[in-house]
């Protein structure tokens, strides 16, 4: 095959898919903001994509701030009392808290919704919600943009302490540190930015993981091998997504000029 | 008098693949139609084009004398207060309570409270000879003709004036296929309304129709009163109502 064809085909795609990401994205924001507003349902959404993934965001950002630890340790010689909390707490608040948590949920829920959408789709239920004179953007999407936006920032405010905990744990029981130091230096090194700046990110991420659900399970088609295809495509591009966003917004937050 | 549903030269092609080449229909007020025809003949998409699931590339759909080929938002929900639509396999949402499936339409639409809307559900799963005992299940712990009944319950629960009903009968034994039959008749005929059916069960056909149209590569080749559709005198007409595989209708198989 000529290779040209190949490449353009690529782009055109690529291109495509953009534009169709953006067109359901310009109907389902508008239906957030609009009533009817089901809070029910929002609700509802809030308990699943929040409350039931404070487990698995608990779990790696506590692994997450441990191994942390560990690594500033085993790489620092000197002062190592000081450099270790605040680059475990700088470390977990601007990146690894937001970009851990967001990656978790977006492979947790992203998936989950995908699924959900996609088999209303084939099953014909979206079709039924427009014959009940209900817009399928403001019963199914609009709730779980809503409900991601907001729960995500709180994941990741209580992955933050945690993560930071991870750190105190093995500072503290492995490497002999004192307690209360640890303490006073990770909250000497830390600044409101640091914190308000990963909480963004997280409110960002929360809407790309709930748009990339939404979006390949909404439009899927073609049954059982649709909805896999389209619970897979979710997750891996709500992952991409929000490490692309991750770049763009630190470069923002704290890029050059600063 | 304006006919409830009207149709004329509706086109419609998905990629190279022309579904529809310029359907003309039209239902009157208090009629049923019955559109048969063979798979992938165009009837789900004549359906869906008037519910607005799909739009079509050309021609014109009128309910009321009112165009709705290109409604949207507000204006499209408020024709489809007007619909009751039974899907083949009944498409109910599985994570609601079969009682809040038929009253999906009151609680949402009509801003009704769960009480009462409740009260309006049991009645209608009633209607269609379901107890309240199977309001609190889940629609996946149903059975088929069940689910179909659910289906029909939630089609009539916000009181439509016209129901759309997806091959009622496909997918059921013979005798639970009788029951629904029998079931849409009735309702239709309580109810006094208007519906529009597409099926390729004859026996079906001839019970819930007055008038019969036969859809063949997306046109409508034959439309009458069922009386008589057994002397149509058309060719395509009789090889689908007798079933017979020899005919000028030839089937794409590959021997």
């Amino acid at each position: 095959m000529n290779p040209f064809a190949l490449v353009g085909r690529f782009v055109i795609a690529f291109l495509s898919e953009i534009g169709r990401i953006a067109a359901f994205a310009s109907k389902a924001v508008p239906a957030c903001f609009m009533p009817p507003i089901y809070f029910r349902l929002v609700a509802q959404q809030m308990m699943r994509i929040g409350f039931f993934s404070l487990p698995v965001v608990g779990l790696t950002a506590f692994f997450t701030g441990g191994a942390l630890a560990l690594q500033i340790f085993i790489g620092s010689d000197v002062g190592a009392e000081t450099l270790v909390p605040q680059i475990v707490g700088l470390g977990i608040t601007r990146e690894l808290g937001p970009v851990m948590a967001g990656l978790m949920v977006a492979g947790r829920v992203s998936a989950a919704i995908a699924a959900e959408l996609g088999t209303m789709r084939v099953t014909e239920q979206i079709d039924a919600l427009v014959t009940l004179s209900t817009n399928p953007f403001k019963y199914l999407v609009a709730p779980r943009l809503i409900a991601a936006v907001i729960t995500m920032p709180i994941l990741v405010a209580i992955a933050d302490i945690i993560g930071v905990m991870g750190g105190w744990v093995v500072g503290v029981y492995s490497l002999d540190f004192n307690s209360a130091i640890y303490l006073k230096n990770t909250a000497n090194g830390l600044e409101y930015g640091d914190v308000t700046s990963g909480l963004w990110k997280a409110a960002v991420f929360g809407f790309i993981i709930a748009l990339m659900g939404c979006f390949h399970g909404y439009n899927s088609k073609g049954g059982a091998q649709g909805v896999g295809a389209a619970t897979t495509n979710a997750v891996v591009s709500a992952a991409i997504l929000i490490l692309a966003a991750n770049y763009v917004m630190t470069s923002i937050f704290f890029g050059a000029g600063r | 008098m304006t006919p409830k549903i009207e149709l004329k030269g509706v086109f419609k092609r998905f990629g190279p693949k022309v579904v529809l080449d310029g359907v003309d229909l039209s239902v009157m007020p208090g009629e049923s139609l019955v559109i048969i025809g063979g798979s992938g003949t165009g009837k789900s998409v004549t359906i869906k084009s008037v519910l607005g699931l799909v739009t079509p590339d050309k021609g014109s759909i009128k309910v009321d004398g009112q165009e709705v080929t290109r409604l949207t938002g507000r204006a499209r929900e408020k024709v489809n207060q007007k619909f009751g639509m039974l899907f083949q396999a009944a498409a109910l949402f599985d994570s609601l309570k079969v009682w809040e499936n038929v009253a999906f339409a009151l609680i949402q639409g009509r801003g009704l409270g769960r009480a009462e809307a409740k009260k309006i559900a049991l009645q209608k799963l009633a209607k269609v000879g379901l107890g309240p005992e199977v309001a609190e299940l889940s629609p996946s712990e149903l059975s088929g003709g069940m689910q179909k009944r659910v289906g029909l319950a939630r089609a009539i629960a916000a009181e439509p004036e016209i129901i759309f009903f997806d091959e009622p009968t496909t997918g059921l034994d013979p005798i639970m296929a009788d029951v629904i039959n029998d079931l849409i008749v009735a309702t239709v005929k309580e109810m006094g309304v208007t519906t529009l059916s597409i099926t390729h069960d004859m026996t079906s056909a001839r019970k819930i129709a007055d008038k019969i149209a036969m859809l063949y590569k997306g046109k409508i080749i034959w439309s009458g009163r069922k009386e008589d559709i057994d002397k149509s005198g058309n060719p395509y007409v009789d090889q689908f109502i007798h079933g017979r595989a020899e005919g000028p209708i030839k089937m794409e198989v590959v021997r």
